[in-house]
């Protein structure tokens, strides 16, 4: 019955697992809950904001903010990186981490350099340990994370961007499909980008109220903000889903792994006590 | 035929009001600005202060904004306001009450960011105000 003990111990220790997971899926699927409401909340404001800057860019406004000018060519880019505080949620900062190298990648290809500004315990470990030229690293986002911290860790990507060391930023993060699918998303920052919804090929200008410089700078500021912020809680968001998914399938495998390992100990058992009376019969026999 | 366009009033918060409209009307940073349908692209900062909406049937929807921008373009206008709320959900004691406190730290406050706040407390809660005379007067 030696193996049978061992097996004891082991479906114990099973056990045990499958209830840290399972504690944890739960408590994924509460904080799940209220970050999708946060991101589904900041949405619409994010997406007017960049409908309203697409226009902008294509406009051709009298004040030029620095975030606007469309640099010939791309010798340095930046990359913001958002990733989670904490492991445990499969493959979400894994993809992402991925699709960020492939495109670090492509850009490489045509000589251009990569710089890095990462948000999130998880990218630091990682880039620690890959290597990559990080500018600024910001740890510890939590689950309500407030805007100025982490603009105020960015100025330098954007100080970058002004003074031409860098032509172009990129915001690296997971956008929110739904509870099962999170994609991980590269897309453009600074310079601001077209929007494609206007159909005027002619030059036009907005009429501004007061003055354009006040007005774009302080709409150009918002969006920035705006743009982080909402990645930055999409983010959380999906990594709340992915962690509740990535828990629900480690309980279900746990589930799995402590049936076969109680068939096994009732066979072992079985054949102890099969043995055992094998024994007794073969000694009574002998007398 | 009236002619239509397309409005959305959307905060940090939420988006509060998406629909055809016939006309807008909101407290722009340097006076109050109605805009019908054909209006030129404009950018425009806004102040606390209602913003009113002609709807197809010709009934009107009042909101306040306590500040933000608003684009007009052909297809449609866009506030941006960093809060929003309906006109009826405004709490009237409340906002009195924050003015009083707000004027009563001006005149306490020497030191300037404190100053700076209390002056755009109650430039809210005017706002606020304001809303709610634009509604009693709909009411009417």
């Amino acid at each position: 019955m030696a193996a049978g003990r061992e097996i004891k111990k082991k479906i114990g220790s099973i056990q045990n697992t499958k209830k840290v997971t399972s504690a944890m899926q739960m408590v994924a699927a509460s904080k799940m809950r209220r970050t999708q409401q946060r991101m589904h909340a900041a949405r619409p404001y994010a997406h007017r904001l960049r409908q309203i800057i697409g226009h902008l860019a294509s406009a051709r406004p009298e004040y030029t903010h620095q975030y606007m000018t469309d640099p010939e060519e791309v010798k340095r880019i930046s990359y913001i990186v958002i990733s989670t505080d904490k492991g445990q949620c499969g493959g979400l900062n894994a993809n992402l981490f991925r699709a960020l190298l492939k495109d670090i990648n492509q850009w490489q290809q045509q000589s251009v350099q990569a710089d890095l500004a990462i948000l999130g315990n998880k990218a630091i470990t990682f880039f620690r340990s890959v290597g990559g030229n990080v500018k600024a690293a910001i740890p510890d986002i939590g689950e309500l994370p407030e805007i100025e911290p982490l603009i105020g860790g960015l100025k330098v990507v954007f100080d970058e961007f002004v003074d031409n060391t860098v032509q172009r930023v990129d915001l690296v993060s997971n956008t929110f499909v739904n509870s099962m699918t999170q994609r991980p998303h590269v897309r453009q920052l600074l310079p601001l980008s077209k929007s494609d919804d206007l159909q005027t090929t002619h030059s036009w200008d907005y009429i501004y109220e007061p003055e354009a410089s006040v007005l774009i700078e302080g709409l150009v500021q918002r969006y920035i903000e705006s743009q982080v912020y909402q990645a930055v809680i999409e983010n959380v968001a999906c990594e709340q889903s992915a962690r509740m998914i990535a828990m629900k399938n480690a309980t279900d495998n746990a589930a799995a792994m402590i049936d076969d390992l109680n068939l096994l100990y009732n066979n072992v058992r079985q054949a102890s006590i099969t043995q055992e009376i094998a024994e007794i019969v073969g000694g009574a026999a002998a007398i | 035929m009236v002619s239509l366009m397309n409005c959305t009033i959307v905060s940090a918060e939420q988006e509060i009001f998406s629909g055809k409209v016939t006309m807008v009307v909101a407290a722009g940073s340097e006076g109050d600005l109605g805009i019908l349908p054909g209006h030129a692209p404009l950018l425009t900062g806004i102040k606390a202060g209602p913003v009113r909406l002609k709807l197809e049937d010709q009934t009107e929807e009042i909101f306040f904004a306590s500040g933000g921008y608003l684009e007009v373009q052909p297809s449609g206008v866009i506030v941006l306001a960093d809060t929003a709320i309906r006109a009826d959900d405004i709490d009237e004691a409340e906002a009195k009450e924050t003015q009083e406190r707000a004027r009563k730290l001006m005149d306490e406050q020497a030191n300037e960011i404190d100053f700076a706040r209390a002056e755009s407390m109650v430039a809210e809660s005017l706002g606020q105000q304001r809303t709610l005379e634009e509604l009693r007067k709909r009411r009417r």
